[in-house]
């Protein structure tokens, strides 16, 4: 009888028994509604095994790209590794360099891990100070081009956690994150589709990685990254982004200050007021926001009813 | 051949989903209804409901209507609403070129659930 393992336990599936009724018959709280595979509310996340085609019909392809499926339509052949969503393992890194950027209250972070980590850039890891006090930070690096895992951090008045890592953390110190986690990140595949990036401060840190993901994997689309900022130090990258598009024809930047002092060779405005600006219409286009809970809330509906399709944007609210 | 097959199955579904939800968050009558809801799973539920109005497999039976639409009932989810959602449906699918005929076997299959989804 083939198995499905969770949570340590090997369970007996019978042949014509899906997944999902596999772990209800054992006494496992799985959620569950519409048990026909369309609903979305049983999805998790196979470890390891094959997963058949059409338990991964019609999911997000971030989602079916690691491995997430849906149990209730789900007959696999043989045995089937499987955990919840959101469980996510620990692990220790080594903090090898920190750095003010753009000389104003934003702090980069580059972490070596000290057990291999598997990530997709623009996704978070969970960042601990100690037991009892952890946040989520998302990844500007890129697993096929950096050695290390580097973070954006922007300090929060009166912030536990940002108040701490700006006064204390250093290089050497060891500390613990937690593997990564997200959908919000680049899927090969689509190469002439174009991308749309938005992001309001430290929301420029996962999609700093989704665009040179994207260009790694020879994105041949239009790529245009709208980063957002009340003053011109807050855009933090600058130089790094010009110079990348210089690189890329088809990779455009357009940095946006919403506050008085505006650059000359910078946008005046909010960023949500740029992007639909230029952009009225983006049927076809797939869509990225990261920042700003407000600005990835509005942003999301504002993208879909200038036509994106709901499953291809792709939200990080840095909440 | 059933209903749901000659609407198109599941790419009819895929084709509806995006028109008939910016419908629903546009339309001021019901939108409130989808307020605060994480945009991206509620995409997912849509999907679940054209498959059911569509006479497509499902398996939600009458008492999951009840329960699912329980907490909207309970914020005031009345005829007026139902009678919202059953036409921004009709202007979906209208939009995508189905015949009257069929998008009258449509409505008739939400009209099974009016009593569940209200809670009659
Ligand atoms: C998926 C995800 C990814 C994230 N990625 C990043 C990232 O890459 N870079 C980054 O800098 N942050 C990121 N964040 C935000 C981060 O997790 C923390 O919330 C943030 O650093 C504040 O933590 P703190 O302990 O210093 O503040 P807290 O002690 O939690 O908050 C202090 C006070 O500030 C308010 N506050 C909290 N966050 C903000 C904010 N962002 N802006 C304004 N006021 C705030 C709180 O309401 C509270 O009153 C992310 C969040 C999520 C959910
Ligand atoms: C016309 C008949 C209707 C049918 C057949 C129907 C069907 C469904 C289905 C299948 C779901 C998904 C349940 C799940 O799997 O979690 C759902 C969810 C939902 N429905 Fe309906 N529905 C109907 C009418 C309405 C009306 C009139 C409203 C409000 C104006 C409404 C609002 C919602 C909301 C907000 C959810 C999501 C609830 C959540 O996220 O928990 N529905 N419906
Ligand atoms: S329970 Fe709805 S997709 Fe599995």
């Amino acid at each position: 009888m083939p198995k499905v393992i969770y949570g340590g336990q090997a369970l007996e599936r019978e042949e014509d028994q899906s997944v999902l009724d596999c772990l209800l018959a054992a006494g496992v709280d799985a959620p569950y509604s519409c048990r026909s595979g369309t609903c979305q509310t049983c999805m998790m996340r196979a470890v390891s095994g094959e997963v058949p085609e059409r338990a991964q019909a019609g999911l997000k392809d971030v989602y079916a790209a690691q491995n997430y499926f849906l149990p209730c339509v789900c007959y696999p052949e043989g045995d089937l590794e499987i955990t919840d969503p959101g469980d996510v393992g620990k692990l220790p890194a080594e903090v090898t360099s920190v750095e003010s950027l753009g000389g104003g209250d934003i702090l980069g972070i580059r972490l070596k891990p000290l057990t291999p980590l598997d990530y997709r850039a623009g996704q978070f890891i969970r960042f601990f100070k100690d037991e009892h006090l952890a946040r989520n930070y998302s990844l500007a690096s890129v697993p096929a081009l950096d050695d290390e895992l580097s973070l954006h951090v922007r300090k929060v008045p009166g912030g536990l956690m940002t108040g701490w890592l700006f006064d204390h953390l250093k290089t050497g110190d060891t500390v613990t994150i937690t593997e990564a986690a997200g959908d919000c990140l680049y899927v090969s595949g689509k190469p002439e589709q174009n991308l749309l990036l938005i992001g309001t401060g430290t929301g420029l840190a996962p999609l700093y990685g989704i665009i040179r993901d994207a260009l790694y994997n020879s994105h041949r689309g239009e790529i245009r990254l709208y980063h957002g900022s009340v003053t011109p130090e807050g855009l933090y990258l600058d130089a790094a982004l010009r110079e990348l598009a210089q690189q890329h024809p088809n990779f455009h930047y357009i940095p946006c200050v919403s506050g008085d002092n505006v650059p000359a060779n910078a946008r005046s405005g909010m960023v949500l007021d740029g992007v639909f600006a230029d952009l009225p219409k983006l049927n076809g286009w797939r869509v990225f926001l990261c920042g700003h809970p407000e600005m990835v809330k509005s942003g999301t509906r504002k993208a879909f009813f200038a036509g994106a399709s709901m499953n291809e944007i792709h939200a990080d609210a840095f909440t | 051949m059933s209903l749901y097959d000659q609407l198109g199955g599941e790419a009819a579904v895929n084709a509806a989903v995006d028109i008939f939800y910016r419908k629903v968050l546009q339309d001021d009558r019901i939108s409130r209804f989808f307020d605060g809801v994480d945009m991206a799973k509620q995409a997912a539920k849509q999907k679940a409901f054209l498959t059911m109005a569509f006479g497509g497999p499902n398996n939600y039976t009458g008492e999951d209507m009840r329960r699912g639409h329980a907490h909207l009932v309970a914020q005031g989810l009345n005829d007026s609403h139902f009678d919202a959602v059953v036409e921004n449906l009709a202007a979906t699918l209208k939009e995508l070129g189905v015949s009257d005929e069929l998008i009258g076997q449509v409505a008739a299959v939400a009209e099974t659930t009016r009593n569940d989804v209200l809670g009659k």
